[in-house]
């Protein structure tokens, strides 16, 4: 048990260390450096810099140290809740991406929560009606769901929304709530938009979910322990949920672990079609402009935010799946 | 069960016993009707990709500022007259309210359609030069006058850019699925012919890989790419960063089938008459799981396509002038304009077609991959 | 309490089985597993089916509980089940999810499995997947449920049961955990145990320790067992009456001593020579049985033995199927060697005339 969370924690631990350095490694990627792109911007505003200001920024920032100096500073500097300064807005990163990233959270969390919701349900039928009409017809939407790329289907959602009923759907508040302080009224409205990213999102998800809830069950529903059950005289439909539903349930908390990155990262696209105001749109433009210090944050942030999801579980599954929970320490 | 039907005839019966595993494998992927269907669909999309230069009638990029937005003109082949191919020509009218340009069809005005016509020069298989094209007119420009599926806001010709994006995007799963598998092979066969400590660090990493997100994280690395690129430069960049995503699952399929084979009987025996290891591996168990590589490339085809039309879309993949699904696409990002011009929509269709296919021949390959499973 | 070697026979079986029929629906066809079977199980006796596997004792024990899978059906026949106070019940008229038949499950007939391995969950613990058995049919309370729980683990022999019922099943090593199966199956107190190769997944020590406690128990409570083996030494210990099944068919049946000692049918005879003797001559081949059983779907024409039989006879065996009938006062065996073709038909014609 501890050695199963020890190693858990570890990887954890490690991939962070990884993502931060893919994440530098994304912020130093462009040519030049952060203040050549900081002169150049003011340059274009009609600002002069000249090259003592410039060497002065250079010192300023640390960009003439070895570069795993500066990843160093770098990464103990986030460690302080310090992400630089955004170059495009002219603030500091962490102030832009509070809300942003709380509402990702929420898209997100609510996509996973929207694909189980009918995955597990409709897989419980499948296994159960192998092979009936209603079996074929999940199949089939299953691998629909799988096939069209969220950013497709938020497409064609916005398309028919505006041509069939002329509302423009997306975006997650209503005009009045865009700029309001939170209130009960503001979590409401934002609720009331949240079905469609949230459908949009786990859409794909939901459609594996259900594959593989439908496989477990149809593998654990051969199993000796279900007709042990039968033979102590219990019903049918009491063994089916006591009995194999529980053991393949166990697999679909263990699939979190993918679930999540996957839905980060396709969030991040579909906001942009659904004009969300999560980070999506943010590391687009920050990207584009090469704001490095804002993309590289958000970057690492959302990468630290799904280990950690993964994480959390893992630790669910040792709480559900009594064998990880005894298992001796090797 | 494998084959019940096959006992009731004694011949058949004896053709079981003596068939091929590749033999078996294919009986088995034809009663898998989807993939049977799939696997004509994707062959259609490879052709269309290798002779797009022949189907496509206007030169795709081409464009003209007079001619933007023109809806799609589909091809009739009978009129009054018998075998007669032709499109319905169009008059441009100031709508007298907006003052914008509109097109209103004109009956009278028929353009004749010939077809294996001669129209811009373009190279088949991107060597050979040539200016034969499906469809054309007998004389001047067929970019002028026909526009089977419409034109975009640059007045391009949706059908001719359709087909030269299908082209760049089928061969750019392809090779970046090729670069997954040399990675995928030589990785995950390290890890499971090796085991211990390498196999310990591939896993781990792995498992690093698939726990994050990694739009955001190839977003950034696309981001990168300077912006006085060529086109060919970002095409091969942009297959090494897609490349990067589809290896993990490759990787391990073949470290599971490494590791199954390795506890084989027949390998086991193969060792103990003292083979070498190069030969076990290439004279025994390559062979062995040659097919489930081919079903997990399969299904690792459609993940490339659409993480090129994910970056495309974005602006972050190929930029025009290169044109890709993706690059289509970024058309149809703004609902008004597709309000408007529906006809910007149609590239979804083949891009979703081609990953359905992919899914379902992939889907049906995994199954008979294994001849011998129930 | 009846003493096993008086071997006499009680006259009112506790549950007969009469020309049963179960089968699975093939894609091209129905295929019989068992293929008109009839036997009797007694209070404190022990019936053995046995037979190679494959022919079909498995799915006869499962059919008596109706628990065969899918697509597995019983297509005829009639399980007679006498309850306490005589009234006799047809199994096979019951609704198969039906709370008749789901009273019977457990309450008065259960079964034991072959594999303890996985006749478990893993998700629960083993106080959990007997009490719930105890709370079905007994309506216990939860503290009622815990108590008779933890006395029926130490009754099996289990070790401080009041610490192993909240133990997993996988904590559990093999042969502790067929004690754990068969504590479950008695919980209820059944009066028919059927006990399904109880003992194939253990090591040699602890299978004589699981035969010991399935005798000592069923002396205790004087249910009536069912024992599916395919291993002589295991029916030669255990058993009172023998059923020697092959491909769906009974061909013996009869009390074990007879049987031993005087083998009527080739099959048995067969089977009997392929037991090790510690009075064998050493260093000589234990005789084995030629072939393999024939699959269900390519059956034989005639006696489904013909193919394998030594004695078998051109012209009868692979044309006709021999009933299993008397062949002596106790003892019942479908062969032609005892019934030969033209005495039936003389019989018959006798009684015709």
């Amino acid at each position: 048990m501890t050695d199963f969370i020890a190693r858990k924690l570890f990887t954890a631990l490690v991939t962070i260390w990884i993502v931060s350095m893919l994440s530098f490694v994304i912020i130093q990627l462009p040519p030049g450096d952060y203040v050549t792109s900081y002169v150049q911007q003011l340059m274009n505003s009609g600002t002069a810099v000249s090259a003592q200001e410039a060497e002065a920024l250079r010192a300023q920032y640390g960009l003439d140290d070895p570069v795993w100096v500066q990843y160093f500073k770098w990464i103990t500097r986030v460690l302080r809740g310090d992400f630089g300064v955004s170059m495009e807005w002219q603030r500091p990163v962490a102030d832009l991406l509070g809300e942003r990233m709380l509402l990702t959270i929420i898209v997100s969390l609510s996509a996973i929560l929207f694909a189980w919701a009918v995955a597990i349900p409709v897989g419980i039928y499948s296994a159960v009606r192998q092979y009936s009409l209603g079996d074929n017809v999940f199949t089939f939407v299953g691998f629909l769901g799988l096939a069209i790329p969220d950013f497709l289907l938020a497409l064609v959602f916005l398309y028919f929304g505006y041509e069939l009923f002329g509302v423009h759907l997306g975006g997650l508040f209503s005009p009045e709530f865009q700029r309001a302080p939170w209130s009960l009224a503001k979590a409401w409205d934002l609720l009331a938009h949240l079905w469609l990213p949230a459908v949009i999102l786990g859409t794909s998800g939901m459609a594996a979910q259900m594959r593989v809830m439908r496989a477990n069950l149809l593998d654990e529903l051969r199993k000796p322990y279900v007709v042990t059950a039968e033979a102590k005289g219990l019903k049918r439909s009491h063994v089916i949920l006591k009995y194999p539903l529980r053991a393949s349930l166990n697999p679909l908390v263990s699939t979190i672990g993918y679930l999540l990155p996957t839905v980060v990262s396709g969030s991040i696209i579909v906001s942009l079609v659904l004009a969300l105001p999560t980070v999506g749109p943010l590391l687009l433009g920050a990207l584009l402009s090469q704001d490095m210090y804002l993309a590289g944050a958000i970057i690492l942030l959302l990468g630290v935010l799904t280990v950690i999801g993964t994480f959390l579980s893992d630790l669910l599954l040792m709480w559900v799946e009594p064998r990880l929970r005894f298992r001796r320490i090797a | 069960m494998s084959d019940l039907t096959a006992r009731n005839e004694p011949a058949d019966h004896q053709a079981v016993y003596i068939a091929t595993q590749w033999q078996l494998m294919w009986w088995r992927f034809q009663r898998h009707y989807l993939a049977m269907i799939s696997l004509f669909v994707v062959a259609a999309f490879y052709l269309v990709a290798a002779f797009s230069g022949f189907l496509a009638y206007a030169d795709p990029s081409a464009s003209e500022a007079y001619r933007a937005l023109i809806p799609p003109q589909p091809i009739h082949l009978f009129d009054e007259t018998g075998w007669n191919p032709h499109v319905i020509g169009f008059e441009r009218i100031r709508d007298p309210m907006t003052f914008k340009l509109v097109y209103a069809p004109n009956p009278e005005l028929k353009v004749p359609v010939r077809f294996f016509a001669h129209g811009f020069e373009y190279r088949l298989f991107g060597i050979i030069p040539a200016n034969i094209h499906l469809v054309g007119v007998a004389d001047g420009n067929a970019a002028e006058v026909i526009h089977l599926l419409g034109t975009d806001e640059q007045g391009r010709d949706l059908w001719s850019r359709l087909m030269v994006a299908t082209s760049v995007s089928m061969t750019i799963g392809l090779i970046g699925v090729s670069l997954s598998l040399v990675l995928g092979v030589l990785l995950g066969g390290l890890s499971g012919l090796l085991g211990g400590t390498v196999d310990m660090l591939i896993q781990r990493l792995i498992e690093v890989v698939r726990s994050v997100p990694v739009i955001p994280l190839w977003m950034g690395l696309a981001a990168a790419m300077p912006r006085d690129w060529s086109v060919l430069q970002v095409y091969f960049a942009l297959t090494i960063i897609i490349s990067l995503i589809g290896w993990t699952d490759l990787a391990r399929v073949v470290r599971g089938r490494f590791m199954a084979l390795r506890e084989e009987d027949f390998i086991v025996a193969a060792e103990l008459i003292g083979a070498s290891k190069l030969r076990i591996i290439f004279r025994h168990m390559v062979p062995s799981f040659l097919s489930h590589i081919i079903a997990a490339v399969t299904l690792a085809l459609p993940v490339m396509i659409i993480s090129e039309t994910a970056l495309s879309f974005l602006g972050l993949g190929l930029r025009p002038p290169a044109i890709s699904w993706g690059v289509l696409l970024q058309q149809a990002q703004n609902v008004q304009a597709v309000a408007l011009s529906p006809w910007l929509m149609i590239p979804v269709i083949p891009v979703v077609v081609a990953i359905l296919a992919f899914n379902f021949l992939g889907d049906g390959l995994r199954d008979a991959a294994d001849p011998y499973g129930h | 309490m009846l003493q096993r070697s008086q071997g006499s026979v009680p006259n009112r079986p506790i549950l007969s089985v009469r020309d049963l029929r179960t089968g699975f629906a093939m894609r091209d066809g129905f295929v019989a597993a068992v293929d008109g079977v009839s036997f009797d199980m007694h209070e404190g006796r022990t019936l053995a089916i046995v037979g190679e596997s494959g022919c079909g004792k498995s799915v006869t024990a499962r059919s008596v509980l109706r628990i065969v899978e899918r697509p597995g059906k019983i297509v005829g026949g009639e399980i007679l089940l006498r309850r306490k106070d005589g009234q006799v019940d047809d199994l096979v008229g019951f609704g198969q999810d039906s709370k008749d038949l789901r009273a019977v499950r457990g309450r008065d007939i259960a079964l034991v499995f072959q594999e303890p391995m996985t006749s478990f969950s893993n998700h629960y613990t083993i106080g959990n997947q007997i009490g719930e058995m105890l709370r079905l049919h007994l309506r216990l309370s939860q503290r009622e449920t815990r108590e008779r729980t933890i006395e029926i683990l130490g009754r099996v022999g289990i070790p401080s049961p009041e610490r192993r019922i909240d133990e997993y099943p996988f904590q559990l090593s093999g042969g502790l955990r067929q004690r754990v199966m068969i504590a479950m199956a008695l919980s209820c107190g059944p009066r028919v145990l059927i006990a399904d190769e109880p003992t194939t997944a253990l090591d040699v020590t602890t299978q004589a320790q699981i035969l010991d406690l399935l005798r000592s128990m069923q002396q205790q409570t004087n249910m009536a067992m069912m024992l599916i083996t395919h291993d002589m030494g295991v029916v030669a210990e255990m058993a009172d009456d023998v059923a020697v099944m092959y491909l769906g068919k009974l061909v013996e049946y009869g009390p074990v001593d007879k049987i031993f000692h005087a083998p009527r049918h080739p099959y048995t005879r067969a089977l009997l020579r392929s037991i090790p003797s510690i009075r064998a001559k050493p260093r000589s081949r234990l005789p084995v049985l030629q072939g393999s059983i024939p699959s269900a779907v390519l059956r034989p024409t005639g006696c489904p033995f013909h193919p394998r039989c030594e004695q078998a006879m051109a012209g009868t065996c692979d044309r006709d199927m021999p009933q299993l009938l008397p062949a002596s006062n106790d003892v019942e065996v479908s062969c032609f060697l005892h019934h030969p073709p033209e005495s039936l038909s003389t019989t018959a014609s006798g009684v015709a005339s």
